[in-house]
């Protein structure tokens, strides 16, 4: 394996984090840090981040280890490191592993334990229980595989406050509401894949139809989610707006979707259906950054003292 | 009695090896920013214990 094959270079260790995964996590645990009502040194809430991130890359390590077998089948997986054959499983491994108890251990030196620990769990319920059990027997897999996609802000927020509160739990829940609806939608134009690699995708197992109902359910039940978070410390007027708005459109969207018959969507190559998509990004996006936004307000004392804090 | 030439291992790695040392030396750097910020905050906390002492007194 020295003299003639290929030799892993840095960057396809780094593609083994998943960067673009870990770059959500960065903005949505950075969010759940700065948000929260401690200020904290800035080299400490950077390490924190960084920390954060470098786990949730840990993770993405490990998924990708375990599940280079189906990678190596789904077309939009068949670049990835081990099924292109430019990083050894065994190594993907033994990566995932360190950085793992790396970013573990610094965060719970540089911030505090229950972070750490909040981290740790993160990790195992990303590489094991989603990844190893969930992902390849039930069509339920992403609704708690986004459970995982959930615990960053909540991490951030530890690392800043040492606990969990109201809001931290509502951050979760907001993205854990919110992965059904965004995933299920590009699984409506991509389901071709995972038939093959055998993974049970609802669009797959239940079909299309159920699918666009359970995308209504979920959109449905994120919605009292997302308006409660206005009401919280870390809400107010702006976040409100952002909510009602963003809200409004992805519950046409969804209703939208909920309504189109396979004919049409295939007619027009999913329009609409990329369209949910996109607008989901957009979604959590924007409401995080109002979050952002409402905790410059209050930085700089421009805070409505009539805004009812109600939970 | 010096290596001079490099094993072709050394050079074909040499990009990725380098790499890596600047990550482990950010690394470094990065764990004593940690330890100074920690050691300020830390101060910062018993001085203004020790100001809410006297004050009481």
């Amino acid at each position: 394996m020295t003299d003639q094959s290929y030799d892993a270079e840095f960057g396809d260790f780094f593609a083994l984090l998943k960067p673009r995964v870990m770059s959500l996590v960065v903005f949505t645990a950075a969010v759940g840090l700065l948000v929260a009502p401690v200020s904290m040194n800035p080299v400490l809430a950077f390490s924190a981040v960084l920390f954060i991130a470098l786990g949730a890359g840990a993770s993405g390590a490990l998924n990708m280890w375990w599940d280079a077998d189906i990678d190596q089948i789904m077309k939009r997986t068949q670049g990835r490191p081990i099924p292109a054959g430019r990083v050894t499983p065994s190594n993907a491994l033994i990566m995932g592993l360190w950085l793992s108890v790396l970013a573990v251990g610094m965060l719970g030196l540089t911030s505090n334990w229950v972070a750490a620990g909040l981290l740790a769990f993160t990790i195992f319920f990303y590489a094991v229980v989603y990844s190893m059990w969930l992902k390849r027997s039930t069509p339920q897999n992403i609704v708690i595989g986004g459970a995982a996609g959930a615990f960053p802000p909540m991490v951030g927020w530890a690392a800043a406050t040492g606990g969990v509160s109201v809001e931290s739990v509502l951050m979760f829940s907001l993205i854990f509401m919110w992965t059904p609806p965004h995933f299920w939608s590009l699984a409506l134009f991509m389901n071709h894949d995972y038939s093959a690699a055998g993974v049970p995708m609802m669009t797959v197992t239940h079909g299309k139809p159920y699918t666009r109902k359970q995308i209504l359910i979920y959109t449905v039940l994120l919605t009292p989610i997302t308006l409660a978070i206005a009401f919280t410390s870390i809400g107010g007027p702006v976040y409100f707006a952002a909510a009602v708005i963003l809200s409004v459109g992805f519950l046409r969207g969804a209703w939208g979707l909920f309504n189109r018959s396979e004919d049409i969507a295939t007619g027009d190559d999913y329009a609409a259906e990329r369209g949910v998509f996109k607008f989901s990004l957009l979604y959590l996006f924007a409401l995080f950054f109002a979050l952002l936004i409402e905790a410059a307000l209050r930085g700089l004392n421009l805070t409505w003292g009539a805004w009812p804090v109600w939970i | 009695m010096t290596i001079r030439k490099d094993h072709e291992v050394h050079k074909r790695r040499g990009k990725t090896n380098l790499t890596l040392g600047v990550v482990l030396g950010a690394f470094v750097l990065l764990v004593f920013a940690i330890t100074i910020s920690k050691m300020v905050g830390e101060a910062k906390r018993v001085q203004s214990e020790n100001a809410t002492t006297t004050q009481a007194e």
